[in-house]
């Protein structure tokens, strides 16, 4: 991928991120965020992870992304009223964020590898979805099938915890 | 050339972004989005990774394409479950705001 598009969609991912963080508005948040999982899926797609940017898309700006607009919509969410501001919660936040990403940029700046580029793939398509698949159902058999068994009960704890009446 | 070393600043950029709306907001439904957000900035770095070790075969290395699957799917579960909890919190309380929610401060 050119340089130049891998800055435009990390931009974008990035302007869209803090556009989640900073909107007070529930659903302008929830639209930012399906912006920013593009994007991010677009750079998954650079890096020929061609598999899991369609995972991206469909899980995330799909699937999570109805839930999160219908949550919203059902609890009929508005703009959260101007509260005062807590000055030195917001500075104390803010101070750990930088700190924090202060220390990512250190040790990345740190890390000699991070200096090179990608090595060149062996052809110029690749078979993604074949590979990925073909370990998932060999080597990572078991892993699978617990997902498959946390995914049943995350669906029937969800049952459970909003149905009306518990007992 | 683009470099290993940019996308994982963008990663990290990405994580802090969303560990400053943990800490900062007070509205539940926007803390779900944060914690989204830095789970995906973890998948962007796992997945540079996997193209920046190519293997023998040139192939990237999909044992961590494998992992982030995984991540993508438990995340998937984890959003769920915790809206579900948001929405049992509402209809107790009125309120998704945490200022609200304290009956177990000390």
């Amino acid at each position: 991928m050119s340089p130049f598009l891998f800055w435009i969609f990390a931009l974008l991912m990035l302007v869209f991120g803090a556009a989640v963080v900073i909107n007070r508005n529930p659903v302008a948040s929830a639209l930012s965020l399906v912006v920013s999982f593009l994007g991010l899926a677009a750079l998954f797609m650079s890096l020929d992870a061609y598999f899991i940017g369609i995972i991206q898309v469909l899980v995330y700006a799909g699937a999570v992304m109805v839930l999160f607009l219908f949550i919203i919509m059902l609890l009929d969410l508005r703009a959260e009223e101007e509260r005062r501001i807590n000055w030195v919660a917001s500075v104390g936040g803010i101070a750990v964020a930088l700190i924090l990403l202060i220390q990512i940029l250190l040790v990345i700046g740190h890390f000699k590898a991070a200096r090179q580029t990608f090595p060149p793939l062996a052809g110029s398509t690749i078979d993604d979805v074949r590979n990925v698949g073909a370990l998932l159902f060999s080597n990572y058999n078991l892993p699978f099938q617990i997902i498959g068994v946390l995914v049943l009960v995350a669906t029937i704890g969800v049952v459970l915890l909003s149905r009306r009446d518990p007992r | 050339m683009i470099t290993l070393g940019d996308y994982l600043i963008v990663s990290g950029i990405l994580f802090a972004i969303g560990f400053a709306g943990v800490l900062l907001r007070r509205n539940l439904i926007i803390i779900l989005m944060s914690l989204e957000l830095m789970l995906n900035a973890a998948n962007l770095s796992l997945v540079a990774f996997s193209r920046f070790r190519v293997q023998p075969t040139g192939l990237p290395d999909y044992n961590v394409q494998v992992f982030v699957f995984f991540i993508i799917t438990v995340a998937a579960a984890e959003v769920a479950v915790g809206l579900a909890i948001l929405v049992a919190l509402f209809r107790a309380r009125q309120t998704t705001d945490l200022k609200d929610i304290s009956s177990l401060r000390f």
